[in-house]
């Protein structure tokens, strides 16, 4: 036998009686690996899926789109390419349902044409996809018309048409299920359209044609001549590889963002394997000291143990990676209303031999902080029973450079996962950060614990508080492992609320809770009549012109956009601003700088005008400076006089440009009105009749908005508190992994009190007052900590200002505290009830 | 008669808090091949952290041990290592088995480093656990044997290499007058069959009697050195 041989002979026979022990060790990386594997699993599937279904993303080769009629130019380009083509119209529009007497701001594709051309229109029944069109009859998307009761045949009334509902919408290619969060999606023939009465001044509509290339089309020159003819007109189109791209990439950010909150479960099971092992090399001083006595060296001893920590970090991986496989089962369930395809899943080797390679490399990189300890532990130690603290066995060269180490692996990986070094050293210095603070908060805790330890207090009480601070105590584990895990998840719950706080307006008594928009000038009498007759208070009813830029200090939008390095924003160039006039700021806006003037009498002179902080910004503009608008083919010269600071957050209407009265009475125009209604019935009862009186009006119900809203936040918090849920299961390993490895000096302090005469509930009272305590403690700084990142992640990224909710904090502390006080109690099970002596002997072995 | 251990002015410090203390003060002696020699001495007298040095355990602050014709000193921890492997033996008060291992196991342990044969080695630790008296329990763990069995299997372990020299420390301190004598009686019984020399250090003046020399220490010095017919004052 070789020296070799033996070193793993070695490993196998002092494994033998330790394998229970090192389970919570084996668990930690576990649930790591789980995680890691799980997400990326799943990536590599979804990438599979866009990859396989990459056509269907778009339904065809191509889709070009404008918000207005094609110009020539562009309509004669495509009609060149040959091939097939579809035309749409899309907009949004109230549709009535007459069955249930509902209505609902929908998302109306008014559609000519054999599209999607890739994949299929899926309905109930399924030849209604193909059939609508012909029959002049709708499809309507299915979950409305389960909430309103509806089925195929029976109708909807879109403007001034009632169509016949042919089928149910189940999915349209390329479009994931949450494209009808915010309006049910409903399809209507294109033929007739006019019909509707829809198509207005002022209606939003978006022109879209889908192409179907001929054979032999070069999709890279076609992306080529559009790209020059975009330059020049405003339209905007996308071909097959772009929306694989955009696709794609939203993809690869969500999964990375996963996959470090996955890989931080995964630290935090290093956190627990270097704890463990510690622990464990401690009670096997002994041991190495006898082996170094009878020869072993210092790398025959450590061996031993390394390759313990490796097998066991490859078992934990492989169990880990299978695991992460069977849940990455689950997650298409949590996502795939935000993915545009389905998703087919399957085992991805890759992925797990990745999570068993980081798991392992993270096992052995923490591991080597307690076993490069043992190089050495001395054979005098067989002479003298020596109480040592293994970490001080470590140079200061050797613990800098394990932590480089670390460091260096935490970058890598993160600079895997994100593709950016900048990115990765944020994460990294933002995690070492976090860490860093939990260490000196349990350092600051053991002090304080230790100086402030009131000697008036019971026994009970002053022992369970000194167990904070003891030799081998779990404080600094626990704080850094469990409260990182709640600052994550914690984090996480306050920023949804936080978000979730700030569209909280339906108890708002005097915020409206419905908008009207889309009021044409000669309907505006009749829909504010309609309000009046319900006895509803009308907040605002304000005019709305639409205009385009056309020069800013005489240099006009053209030469902006052929300039690359122009300062001025694409999208504020290029868009249709929807301005008001009024003599009077609203209550959501202040002056920043400038004068506001509300009116004037002589039109023909420079208008002053008032433009909002944020647009300034992009138009790169200076209070003074002149712009001309292009008003519906009217030039009206202005000048900014003022700036405003804008509320958006209020759902009301509110206005990048406000002009003075006086100037744009006579223009083409349309109204938008707010309302607050008592209740959602009287809401409802308005909506109908309004609908019903000037089918071309949206309603836009502020209360079906917001639970959309918070629907959708909530899918997507659930989703990332998925992921972060693993890090709170690793930080509970951990700790059990903790307390259990520090179970027999607890049962021998447990016997030695009670041989001393301590009673069974004094013993289990010290316990449970040092767990209550670790429980407080760890609770209070991860939540401390997730309040700070909230409140920074509000300042500077939301700017909202976070104001932490105490109900949750409250629950928060609670759970936790009972969760540590479980697990430690849980730890001394059994040992209450057994005689000492029985209790030694059998720990003793 | 060659000497197997020779100590040459050794002395060992400590640093406790900000001072030194001096547990071993130049002391000198050699020990010829073959014969048993008791440390013997009150507690903190010094005796063991000489015997660590002899053995190899430890290094001295100066001084020199020269064991079976090696010079110990230059050497660094993993050469002394190999040098205990081959011709040192050890038995402890504390027994010191590992825990994991089987007796059997426990006794092979100091030739398997040394990467031998498993064959040989087994039907070796058998043989000397069956010259101790527990050919039976040969696949018993260390908690499943009484101490007087423990301290037997120790010394089956220390004798599994045919060491030159025998290092034990209080064998018996921890063993009650019975088995304590038996474990006497079978180190010794070994000593003599193997032709090991024997150095032991103990409290128990009856089991330094047992012994060809005595070395008394008192407060790191040598304060007597008795061999059989003879006597030597430090």
């Amino acid at each position: 036998m070789n020296k070799l041989a033996w070193i793993f002979k070695m490993a196998w026979r002092d494994s033998r009686s330790n394998r229970k022990k090192l389970f919570l060790y084996l668990a930690a990386i576990i649930v790591g690996v789980a995680a890691q594997v799980a997400i990326s699993s799943f990536r590599e599937n979804l990438n599979d899926s866009i990859n396989e279904q990459s056509k269907e993303l778009l339904g065809a080769d191509l889709e070009v789109e404008q918000s207005s009629p094609f110009y020539d130019e562009l309509e004669a380009y495509l009609d060149s390419l040959g091939g097939d083509r579809s035309d749409a119209l899309s907009f949004t529009s109230m549709a009535y349902f007459p069955k249930s007497g509902t209505t609902r701001l929908s998302q109306i594709t008014a559609l000519e044409g054999n599209f999607p051309y890739y994949g299929t229109l899926k309905t109930n029944p399924l030849s209604a996809s193909k059939s609508f069109q012909n029959t002049n009859s709708a499809l309507v998307d299915e979950p409305i018309l389960l909430q309103f009761g509806l089925e195929p045949g029976d109708s909807v009334k879109i403007g001034l048409i009632t169509y016949e509902i042919a089928g149910a919408l189940q999915d349209v290619p390329g479009q994931p299920v949450a494209a009808s969060f915010f309006g049910p999606r409903i399809y209507i023939p294109k033929q007739n359209i006019e019909a509707t009465g829809l198509l207005q001044r002022g209606s939003r509509l978006e022109y879209v044609a889908y192409i179907k290339y001929p054979e032999g089309t070069d999709p890279v020159l076609v992306d080529e001549t559009l790209d020059a003819m975009n330059d020049s007109l405003r339209f905007g189109y996308d071909d097959v590889a772009e929306r694989k791209e955009e696709v794609g990439e939203a993809i690869l950010y969500l999964s990375n963002f996963l996959n470090l909150i996955g890989f931080i479960a995964l630290l935090l099971g290093g956190i627990g394997v270097a704890s463990s092992i510690f622990v464990y090399i401690r009670q096997k001083i002994s041991t190495v000291a006898v082996l170094r006595c009878v020869g072993a060296s210092s790398n025959q001893a450590m061996s031993i143990y390394l390759i313990q920590a490796v097998v066991m970090g490859f078992i934990g991986s492989t169990i880990g990676a299978l695991i992460g496989s069977l849940i990455q089962l689950y997650l298409p369930v949590l996502v795939q209303d935000f993915v545009p395809v389905d998703i087919e899943l399957g085992l991805s080797w890759t992925s797990i031999f990745i999570g068993i390679l980081t798991g392992v490399s993270i096992s052995l990189i923490f591991a080597l902080f307690p076993l490069l300890a043992v190089r050495k532990i001395s054979p005098l130690f067989t002479l003298r029973s020596v109480d040592i603290n293994l970490s001080k066995l470590l140079s200061w060269v050797t613990r800098i450079t394990l932590f480089g180490l670390i460091g260096l692996s935490v970058v890598g990986y993160a600079w895997l996962m994100l593709q950016d070094i900048i990115a990765a050293l944020f994460f990294t210095f933002g995690l070492a950060f976090c860490l860093i603070l939990l260490a000196v908060i349990a350092f600051l805790i053991m002090a304080g614990a230790k100086k402030l330890n009131p000697k008036s207090f019971g026994y009970e009480f002053r022992q369970g508080l000194a167990n904070l601070y003891r030799p081998n105590n779990q404080t600094s584990t626990l704080l850094l492992t469990f409260g990182l895990g709640v600052t994550l998840i914690s984090s996480l719950y306050l920023t949804q609320d936080m978000l979730l706080g700030t569209i909280n307006f339906e108890s708002g008594e005097e915020l409206p809770n419905l908008a009207l928009y889309d009021i044409q000038y000669d309907q505006n009498d009749g829909v504010n009549q309609i309000i009046q007759n319900n006895g509803l208070e009308l907040l605002q009813n304000v005019p709305i012109v639409t205009m385009r830029l056309q020069s800013i200090n005489d240099t006009t939008v053209a030469d902006f956009l052929a300039d690359t390095s122009r300062n001025p924003r694409r999208w504020a160039l290029n868009r249709e601003y929807r301005s008001t006039y009024r003599d009077t700021l609203v209550s959501t806006e202040k002056i920043d700088s400038g004068e506001f003037i509300g009116s004037i009498d002589d039109p023909d002179k420079l208008v002053p005008i008032s433009v909002s902080t944020d647009l300034m910004g992009d138009l790169n503009a200076q209070v003074g400076d002149t712009i001309v608008w292009d008003v519906q083919g009217i030039p009206i010269s202005s000048y900014i006089a003022s700036t405003r600071i804008v509320d958006w957050q209020t759902p009301q209407p509110n206005f990048f440009v406000v002009f003075p009265t006086g100037v744009l009475e006579p223009a083409p125009q349309f109204f938008a009105t707010t309302v607050n209604t008592p209740d959602r019935e009287a809401s409802l009862k308005l909506q109908q009749e309004i609908v019903q009186s000037f089918p071309n009006v949206s309603a836009i119900d502020v209360g079906q908005i917001l639970s959309t809203i918070r629907e959708f936040i909530d899918k997507i918090t659930f989703v990332i508190q998925f992921i972060g849920l693993f890090s709170i299961i690793t930080g509970l390993i951990v700790l059990a992994g903790s307390a259990a490895t520090s179970r027999f000096q607890r049962i021998r302090e447990a016997v030695l009190l009670r041989t001393l005469g301590a009673k069974q509930r004094q013993v289990v009272k010290i316990q449970v007052i040092e767990y209550v305590f670790l429980g407080i403690m760890a609770a209070l700084t991860g939540l401390s900590l997730s309040v700070g990142a909230s409140a920074l992640l509000g300042y500077f990224y939301f700017d909202i200002d976070f104001i932490p909710n105490f109900t949750i904090l409250g629950i928060e502390v609670l759970i936790l505290i009972s969760l540590v006080l479980l697990i430690g109690l849980l730890n001394t099970r059994g040992i209450h009830n057994r005689p000492p002596l029985e209790i030694l002997r059998d720990q003793a072995s | 008669m060659s000497h197997i251990l020779k100590i040459d002015q050794l002395t060992r410090r400590f640093k406790s808090g900000s001072k030194m203390l001096t547990v071993v003060d130049n002391v000198s002696f050699e020990i010829e091949e073959g014969i048993s020699c008791a440390i013997v001495g009150p507690s903190g007298s010094g005796k063991t952290t000489i015997l660590g040095l002899s053995a190899g355990l430890d290094q001295p602050t100066s001084g020199n041990v020269t064991l079976n014709g090696i010079d110990l000193t230059p050497l660094n921890e993993d050469e002394r290592a190999e040098v205990r492997n081959l011709h040192v033996g050890f038995v402890f008060q504390t027994f010191q088995l590992v825990p994991t291992l089987t007796a059997e196991e426990n006794v092979m342990v100091p030739l398997e480093l040394r990467g031998e044969a498993t064959k040989e080695v087994r039907k070796r630790a058998v043989q000397l656990l069956e010259e101790v008296g527990l050919g039976d329990r040969t696949h018993h763990y260390p908690t499943q044997l009484s101490g007087g069995e423990q301290q037997r299997v120790a010394v089956a372990r220390a004798f599994i290499n045919n060491p030159k020299i025998l290092f034990a420390d209080e064998p018996t301190g921890n063993l009650d007058t019975e088995t304590g004598e038996h474990i006497e009686n079978l180190i010794f019984d070994l000593n003599r069959k193997e032709g090991t020399t024997l150095v032991l250090v103990t409290h128990d003046l009856e089991l330094a009697d047992k012994c060809d020399r005595i070395i008394k220490i008192k407060n790191g010095e040598i304060e007597s050195d008795i061999s059989k017919g003879k006597e030597v004052v430090a």
